[in-house]
């Protein structure tokens, strides 16, 4: 974020503790990184629920984290969408 | 948990064809808690399972055992876990359901995945990750490959105890 000039202190952390918590926030899985609300990795048919999610590395390995280099471009679009 | 040197809780589950399975009758047995939804665990699985696949003319056992709570997590159910087996992603390693989640008490595994090493004899003799980097696939399940060298030549393991890194178990909720 600092390199695109963000400020990192702005990340909110939210803790989903239940199912029903999940339901209501449209949550897959931790760790689920949203911008604007915007999920950076955006997967269809996912069960909502205290999951662990699946990321995809762009070399194809399976990671608990999303891609820098998705989550850098998914924060420079965001950017660049803003009014 | 059983400490390294001491028995390893015994155990008969069932794998994806119904067929009981149990550890023991062979030089060494690797049990892994592992899981279908876990990243960490499925970025160590074709390491574990080439475990089994380069083991096999020495006659080491490979168990994988799903231990999570499947009405929670549908993703673990045993329907999931033979589609997974018929797939092919097994290779031969039979997937045994935990569905009292007993065994996975009686290890007191943590994550998935958790790997132990038994002898001959049943006694623990290696508990934790599979090696140091579950993105690192070149480390190719060291600490495993190592701890059966070492079991296998009748010594004990150099490093016989390692953090296990992964997801939670995802114990039923009166746990």
């Amino acid at each position: 974020m600092a390199e695109l000039g963000l400020d990192p202190d702005t990340v909110e952390v939210h803790q989903i503790e239940t199912d029903s918590e999940a339901r209501r926030e449209g949550f897959i899985g931790s760790p689920t990184i949203r911008i604007d609300g915007i999920d950076v990795s955006p997967t269809e048919g996912e069960p909502y629920g205290l999951n662990c999610r699946v990321y995809h590395r762009r070399d194809g390995r399976i990671s608990p984290t999303p891609d820098p280099a998705d989550l850098r471009d998914a924060l420079s679009a965001a950017i660049k969408t803003r009014p | 948990m059983p400490a390294i040197g001491e028995p390893a809780p015994t155990f008969s589950l069932p794998d994806t064809d119904g067929v009981e399975r149990q550890p023991g009758g062979a030089p060494a047995t690797v049990v892994i808690f592992t899981c279908n939804h876990c990243p960490y665990a499925l970025a160590w699985h074709e390491r574990t399972v080439d475990i089994a696949r380069d083991y096999a003319s020495r006659g080491v056992r490979v168990l994988a055992i799903n231990p999570n709570d499947s009405e929670r997590y549908p993703r673990d159910s045993p329907e999931a876990m033979r589609e997974r087996v018929q797939a092919g992603e097994f290779d031969g390693v039979p997937y045994l359901h935990d569905e009292s989640q007993d065994v996975a008490h009686a290890y007191d595994a943590k994550t998935t995945p958790d790997v132990f090493v038994l002898d001959a004899d049943a006694v623990l003799r290696y508990r934790g990750a599979p090696d140091g980097d579950y993105e690192d696939p070149s480390q190719n399940a060291s600490y495993l490959r190592d701890a059966l060298d070492a079991v296998l030549a009748g010594d004990a393991p150099a490093l016989a105890e390692t953090e296990p890194i992964g997801c939670s178990i995802k114990w039923k909720p009166d746990d």
